[in-house]
């Protein structure tokens, strides 16, 4: 690496996680850790992508030993780490276009295949992942990806879903929940907000390619983060994991409630966190404390429409259906078992 | 070696011979054939190690093309027409990240209405791309133009568009010199790149710049197009040291000394022209030919020199800019700028039109004795364009105007009619 790890990058828990047995502590307490993407970028107070980014990108550059070569679509976190001539990565990193992330990195990995075969190694011991938000991925970068996914090229897709075009101004993606104000959503009119019936499952139709893992996570739980891009990164061929990375400026958040909004979004069943391994759902993390959707409506502006005077109580429970039918199909609770 | 096969053979072979590490392909007639070769000589065992990808686009093609590229491999693609527009995104980020790319381009013509016969409208919407534009005559100009491709992208660090004529080149049998492997080696080194994604080295390519660097950035790689302009000569005499015949090079005169009339174009038609300059000279009219080899960059020195004798220049386009006329034609008055030169476009070929010579004698004569217009569409039916305006003017709801040209023409007609079925 090219930088040392400065004392005050090492997390919120830091001083915490000193209190933690040795084998608790997250990797990224210590100065040691690899620190793939480093300070002094531009990414807004609080951001969950940029957390995101750093934890999944540090885990998969453990992973292979720093032999780690990233594709990176255009959006926020292309922005915020790369205005030339400063650069926050801290690995050899190629941002090409909006919607072709993923075929940028089956390039890479074809060309690291050829490069391996040639110097007489079965296959490339440098790995490629690609990233970009739920815009570049559900939407403008989906073809690509499909492809990807179809050709089972070796790359880890990296999802980081804030549910909107932030980089843009705020605008709809496929991801946007149904009733949360966007630019192109307003809370006017009978439906107010992003209409409901709409928006695309990615995870689900990563499974579906019957790609070898498929994996959701948050930035509420960044041991199983790190665990599922260790994971992802043991397997070879094509593989998925969409991180939900709260937006504060995005979704008229405080910066201090990012994790809190990442842990709402798993324990109301909203955002299911699962694994899925060639085409079939491996593991689901159970809800711990289930909690109701108006608890994580009520923290972000973009549902703010739908409380108060005003409010719109049928559509919180059309969205708390959204969770509920969630939580049955994915079995997010455990079942009570008789004493 | 001399051997009988289609163009698109010859490419794939002539490609082959580069040693390319990764190849991306996408279908789309007429640039089928190379990428089956290539695919074929992958698939087979005969180029290996070589990573050949089917890809679900040419937007990805081109994608995963930068990717292969950007990692340090020697990467070709095949496309044309509607594939060559829906890659434009990245047709233009390759050149804009200076990646080597070389791509063939199987010129065909772009709809509505769809078409898949050749003309030249695909690449030349592409000229401001940044990417080098060379076309070839013959197959064994095609062949011989792809492995100085190669060579010349990766010197430059600049992608090079091969452009041929879909069909009448890709699909047409013609003697080839199919040099051997040895010979592409001496002639074409190793990919050294000179911005890789390299661990040893990690860069970010392709981050943001602002306006107080855009310019220049810009500003280079036109001033790159300018050093390629003296490199493509080289390079073309390099190769015909290496392999023993003529190829490539910025522009090729045929009997331009003391004619009056040159005619100007690129690509396959050149060959017909060369018979109709050479019939036109046994009648004692003083005509001669210029071939345009390589577009981008545009050869402003070598046509002017070649032109600058002449009283009159016809340029014959296969595309033509909707709105003012000819695309080529701009290219070559900037060439003439401060001469007195009688200019004129011609429009010829598109979607597949068969250009004759018969019709090629008759345009020259006319632009000899001065009576040609300043823009023509060679073989024009002008009574099917006149009708349809008749109809428009007559019926608002007038229909779809390719059927109704069609139906004028009477294809449609002879196969629906009555009569015809009789």
């Amino acid at each position: 690496m090219t930088q040392e790890v400065k004392f005050y990058q090492t997390g919120t828990f830091t001083v915490g996680n000193r209190l933690l047995d040795e084998g608790q502590r997250t990797v990224q307490a210590s100065v040691a850790r690899s620190n793939a993407l480093t300070s002094g970028h531009r990414a807004c107070q609080g951001c969950g992508e940029a957390l995101g980014a750093r934890f999944a990108v540090d885990a998969a550059m453990r992973a292979t030993q720093g032999q780690l070569i990233a594709a990176n679509a255009t959006g926020c976190l292309e922005v915020f780490s790369t205005p030339y001539p400063e650069t926050s990565w801290q690995l050899p990193w190629l941002h090409s276009l909006f919607g072709n992330a993923a075929a940028v990195g089956s390039g890479i990995a074809a060309a690291l295949k050829v490069k391996a075969i040639k110097a007489g190694k079965a296959q490339s011991e440098v790995r490629v992942i690609a990233q970009g938000g739920d815009g570049g991925t559900t939407d403008i970068g989906f073809g690509c990806l499909s492809g990807m996914f179809e050709r089972n090229d070796d790359v880890l897709y990296i999802c980081y879903d804030n549910e909107g075009y932030m980089n843009t101004g705020v605008q709809r993606s496929s991801a946007t929940p149904p009733g949360a104000r966007t630019a192109t959503t307003v809370p006017l009119g009978p439906n107010p907000g992003e209409e409901f019936g709409r928006g695309k499952n990615v995870p689900l139709i990563a499974v579906a390619h019957g790609i070898p893992y498929v994996a959701t996570a948050t930035v509420a739980d960044l041991h199983d983060l790190e665990a599922k891009v260790e994971k992802a990164m043991s397997l070879r061929g094509a593989r998925y994991l969409q991180i939900f990375v709260p937006c504060p400026l995005g979704w008229g958040a405080a910066s201090c409630d990012t994790i809190r909004l990442a842990r709402l979004a798993r324990e109301t069943g909203l955002f299911p966190v699962f694994e899925a391994e060639h085409g079939e759902i491996a593991s689901v993390t159970k809800i711990r404390h289930p909690a109701k959707v108006e608890e994580y409506l009520r923290l972000q502006k973009r549902f703010a429409h739908l409380f108060g005077a005003h409010g719109r109580p049928d559509i919180i429970a059309r969205i708390q259906g959204i969770a509920d039918k969630n939580i049955k199909r994915f079995g997010l609770i455990a079942e009570e078992v008789a004493p | 070696m001399i051997d009988q096969m289609e163009g698109s053979l010859a490419v794939a072979r002539a490609v082959a011979l580069c040693r390319p590490e990764v190849i991306c392909a996408y279908p789309i007639s007429p640039q089928t054939h190379i990428v089956e070769g290539l695919g074929a000589l992958v698939k087979g065992g005969t180029l290996a190690p070589c990573e050949f990808l089917n890809v679900e686009s040419e937007f990805a093609a081109m994608s995963v093309a930068i990717g292969s590229s950007a990692a340090g491999a020697r990467t070709y693609t095949a496309t044309a027409s509607q594939g060559l527009l829906f890659m434009v995104e990245a047709v233009y980020n390759a050149a804009g990240l200076g990646l080597p790319i070389v791509m063939t381009v199987a010129n065909r013509a772009i709809g509505a209405p769809i078409n898949i016969w050749n003309d030249h409208s695909d690449s030349m919407s592409q000229r401001d791309c940044g990417w080098i534009q060379l076309f070839a005559e013959s197959n064994q100009e095609a062949l011989d133009l792809h492995i100085q491709a190669f060579r010349l992208a990766e010197e430059m660090s600049m992608p090079v568009m091969v452009c041929m004529d879909g069909f009448i080149l890709t699909h047409a049998y013609e003697q080839v010199d199919m040099p051997t492997q040895g010979e592409v080696d001496t002639f074409l080194p190793p990919y050294e790149p000179r911005q890789v994604l390299d661990l040893a080295e990690p860069v970010s390519i392709g981050a943001m710049v602002g306006p107080e660097a855009f310019m220049e950035v810009r500003y280079l790689a036109h001033a790159k197009q300018l050093m390629a302009l003296e490199r493509i000569p080289e390079i073309a005499a390099e190769f015909a040291e290496t392999f023993g015949r003529q190829a490539g090079g910025l522009v090729r005169g045929y009997r331009t000394e003391d004619a009056e009339t040159i005619v100007v174009a690129l690509g396959s038609v050149v060959g017909t022209l060369e018979e109709t300059v050479d019939a036109l000279r046994a009648d004692g009219v003083s005509v001669g030919l210029l071939s345009i080899r390589s577009y981008r960059p545009f050869p402003l020195a070598a046509v002017r020199v070649a032109l600058a004798g002449a009283k009159r220049v016809v340029v014959l386009e296969k595309a033509f800019s909707v709105g003012i006329g000819g695309v080529v034609s701009g290219d070559v008055r900037m060439a003439l700028s401060g001469i007195q030169v009688q200019g004129y476009t011609v429009v010829a070929g598109l979607g597949g039109r068969a250009i004759m010579q018969v019709s090629l004698t008759r345009m020259l004569k006319e632009a000899v004795a001065d009576k040609l217009g300043p823009l023509t569409f060679l073989d024009l039916d002008h009574e099917i364009v006149n009708r349809q305006i008749a109809r428009e003017a007559a019926t608002r709801r007038s229909g779809p105007v390719a059927e109704n040209l069609l139906r004028d023409v009477g294809t449609v007609a002879a196969m629906v009619s009555p009569r015809g079925a009789a």
